[in-house]
């Protein structure tokens, strides 16, 4: 059959992660832009609604299943409130969530209970390379099998909370094939270089870091000696890249279309203008279009279909285009205004356009 | 629960119609392209013979007829489909020929307008017809010489005859898709807006149900058009055409106050707008479907997975255009989900028709470029989807007109504060 209605479940969920985001993130986040800071009570109270730990099962400590599908519903929501608060709160799903997906029990058991039962903590992933031709799938960062341990190494960048951070899994070229590796930042020849600053999200504290032969024991390869499928993992991050690309575009879209309600303009509203109307008609549509591709593809990658991964990488290749598309036109229907920073338009065309590179800094 | 899988009635019925689509509709899509105004009739006596053993009579959604309980009960189980098999129908006729699919029998947008907004004795009586021995049709007559999406300026009048009881219809109406066949090719009928009354505007809009066969009705006109040629595009005159009171659609009174009698014949769109967009995203798949074959078969192939840097323009071109058509086929499988399940759906109805139209144009362009020389020979389909392909673009409301709607569901404007 299709649906398109939420579960009761999934509606609560997103009521819950509403309230949250536009009376907490989105209150705060100009401040932490500017600040380059995302307050420690800001997280934690969104780490309370729980996303990830409905997402663990009860044996490792959490309380649900995972589902990618909830995960999307979840993740628009949450970016609709703020993209960088949003990847703050999931940090730590970039390292438990590949664990959860792919990982063995052993692994399971030990790293996945102390993320579930407790307060938010710094895990995270490093994944993004600096390169312009950047492919997940063959990456620069070597792995080479050393007796009983692997030897890493490479350079990532974008990295959250890397400084301070518990654990991360490093993701490695191996024989050809990218593999996550359960990594201590205490490590030798981990060093992290500098947080860095970009063009949006500077809410995120993100860091750039080296790896120079690092060595990790064998059974810190995800998913044991065999090691782990990349599909669900990269996917996974798709997902959630284009799940918060809907977010951001849907802030973006309302707050735009609110604003041309309000502005007169000889002797009408800005958007009693056709040239005006017609963009956030344009817009709104997009919006619902990439929504429900982002959804059929998050409900083929819990079903286990086929062409999941296709689908996955379809959306965000969509979402991508969409985020663009709609961040610039709210700017462009504020005008002048649009251009200001007291505005939040300005914020999300910033955002919107890293929604292209970011693979590999949220997961749902 | 959000699902998205297909449900079994319609992998059935897309199975079978992929085999008309492939042995009546593509074998004969070139010839009844070149041959204007000659009129497919084995695809009509196959479709209608086959609708009629399946009980399926008309296009239009079945009635609701009365059931003994435990039918109801099992009926309640199962969620309602009868719109999205409508539109996977669609789709996959127009994914064969959408020229040839739009002379399927069964009533068409006449039919749906009665649907829509007839009473159970005027779907009883006008639908029943479908179900007969031949072949039978019918079509909306909108349009006129001096207006187009601006309805509310239709001209044609209907007055009643107090003494006989009868609507007097005087007019001319064009662009009426199937109106030859559905008055002079058949037993059928034509829906017919007109005003009762010039002063009210919009208030005064009406649709009437005229027959074939009602005197001083004339076909007087077919086109000449850039592509579905197989379909016939009517010109016709009303000239003291009369008909019984009871084939108005609608209430006869005048609301002056509102436009409660327009809206409700505007409410046909609701329905059919997504089912126009269905057909729109056969083209659109039956085009990016033989580029990516014609293309591999020049050893031109398509990698998923890979940062854009890396792609080639073509496979950037295909990727895209993945992306437009199942994001566009989503948005209408949610409107006629939405129509099953008597949920409003203005809104979703033109989102879904803006984007097929916006698509189905650009993905047949594309296709036809992308291909170079050969994209423009008549050796192959393509150059023919693209001129098929714009009409969805055009009827049943353009891309415009429904910007227009979209806009002003989702702004809360009326038709007066954003004309």
């Amino acid at each position: 059959m299709y649906s398109f209605e939420p579960s009761e479940e999934q509606k609560m969920l997103v009521d819950a992660i509403n309230r949250y985001a536009v009376n907490d993130l989105r209150k705060k986040a100009r401040d932490a832009e500017e600040e380059g800071h995302l307050p420690n009570d800001l997280i934690e109270k969104g780490w309370e609604l729980g996303l990830l730990q409905a997402s663990i099962p009860e044996a490792y400590g959490g309380f649900g299943e995972h589902s990618a599908l909830t995960g999307v519903l979840a993740g628009e929501e949450l970016a609709y409130g703020d993209f960088a608060g949003a990847l703050g709160v999931l940090a730590p799903a970039l390292f438990a969530l590949p664990i959860l997906l792919c990982g063995t029990e052993q692994q399971k058991q030990t790293h996945l209970p102390p993320i579930a039962e407790g307060e938010w903590q710094p895990y995270s992933a490093a994944f993004i390379e600096p390169f312009l031709d950047f492919d997940p799938n063959e990456m620069r960062t070597k792995a080479e099998k050393q007796n009983s341990h692997y030897r890493i190494t490479g350079e990532k960048i974008y990295v959250p909370y890397a400084d301070g951070a518990k654990q991360f899994l490093v993701y490695a070229n191996l024989e050809g094939k990218t593999q996550a590796f359960i990594v201590d930042p205490a490590s030798n020849g981990v060093t992290i270089v500098e947080r860095q600053k970009l063009l949006g999200i500077n809410a995120l504290p993100v860091y750039k870091i080296k790896f120079e032969d690092v060595l990790i024991p064998s059974e810190n390869r995800l998913g044991g000696e065999e090691g782990h499928e990349f599909a669900p993992i990269i996917d996974s991050m798709r997902l959630a890249m284009a799940a918060m690309a809907l977010g951001i575009s849907r802030a973006a879209f309302e707050y735009s279309r609110d604003y041309a309600k309000d502005r007169d303009v000889f002797g009408v509203k800005v958007a009693q203008k056709q040239a005006i109307a017609f963009m956030l008609a344009e817009m709104a549509t997009e919006i619902e279009a990439i929504r429900l591709l982002t959804w059929e593809a998050a409900w083929k990658f819990d079903q286990h279909k086929e062409d999941a991964s296709k689908e996955a990488y379809l959306a965000h290749t969509g979402a991508a285009d969409m985020a663009m598309m709609v961040t610039d036109r709210a700017v462009q229907i504020l005008g002048g205004h649009g251009y200001i920073r007291e505005h939040p338009v300005e914020l999300y065309m910033r955002n919107g356009r890293g929604i292209a590179m970011l693979t590999g800094i949220g997961m749902i | 629960m959000i699902e998205f899988e297909m449900p079994k009635p319609i992998a059935q019925q897309s199975y079978v119609l992929q085999t008309v689509a492939e042995n009546m509709m593509r074998p004969v899509s070139r010839y009844f392209d070149e041959h204007e105004h000659e009129i497919p009739w084995d695809y009509i006596n196959f479709m209608h013979m086959a609708m009629r053993a399946t009980g399926a009579g008309s296009l239009a959604p079945p009635e609701r007829k009365e059931e003994d309980e435990a039918k109801k009960e099992e009926k309640k189980s199962r969620p309602p489909i009868a719109y999205q098999m409508l539109a996977f129908m669609l789709e996959m006729l127009s994914w064969g020929d959408v020229g040839m699919y739009l002379c399927t029998p069964g009533g068409g947008l006449g039919a749906a307008a009665v649907e829509a907004a007839g009473t159970p004795e005027q779907k009883r009586k006008f639908l029943a017809r479908f179900a007969e021995e031949k072949p039978t049709f019918a079509a909306m007559a909108m349009t006129e010489p001096h207006c187009g999406s601006d309805t509310s300026a239709i001209r044609t009048t209907a007055v009643l005859d107090k003494t006989t009881n009868e609507w007097v219809l005087n007019g001319e109406k064009i662009f009426v898709t199937a109106g030859q066949k559905s008055l002079e090719e058949s037993n059928g009928f034509v829906v017919v807006w007109a005003t009762i009354d010039p002063s009210a505007g919009r208030a005064g809009i009406r649709s009437f149900v005229v027959e074939a066969g009602t005197p001083g009705v004339k076909v007087t006109k077919l086109e000449h058009k850039l592509g579905i040629r197989a379909s016939d595009t009517a010109s016709i005159v009303l000239q003291d055409a009369r008909v019984p009171f009871e084939n108005i659609l609608g209430s006869p009174e005048i609301q002056t106050e509102t436009t409660k009698g327009f809206k409700g014949a505007m409410a046909t769109f609701d329905a059919t707008r997504p089912l126009v967009a269905a057909t729109g995203i056969g083209v659109a798949r039956a085009a990016l479907e033989l580029l990516k074959e014609m293309a591999s078969a020049q050893g031109f192939q398509v990698r998923y997975g890979l940062p854009r840097t890396k792609l080639t323009n073509f496979e950037r071109e295909i990727i895209d255009m993945e992306v437009l058509l199942q994001s566009a086929w989503l948005l209408v499988i949610k409107s006629v989900w939405m129509a099953d399940n008597r949920k409003p759906n203005p809104l979703e109805a033109s989102m879904a028709k803006l984007r097929a139209g916006d698509v189905v144009t650009k993905i047949t362009q594309r296709a036809v470029e992308l291909m170079g020389p050969l994209g423009y020979s008549r050796d192959y389909l393509l150059e023919k989807w693209f001129r098929d392909a714009k009409i969805t673009d055009i009827y049943e409301g353009t891309g415009q007109i429904n910007r227009l709607v979209v806009a002003r569901n989702i702004l809360g404007y009326s038709g007066r504060e954003l004309r």
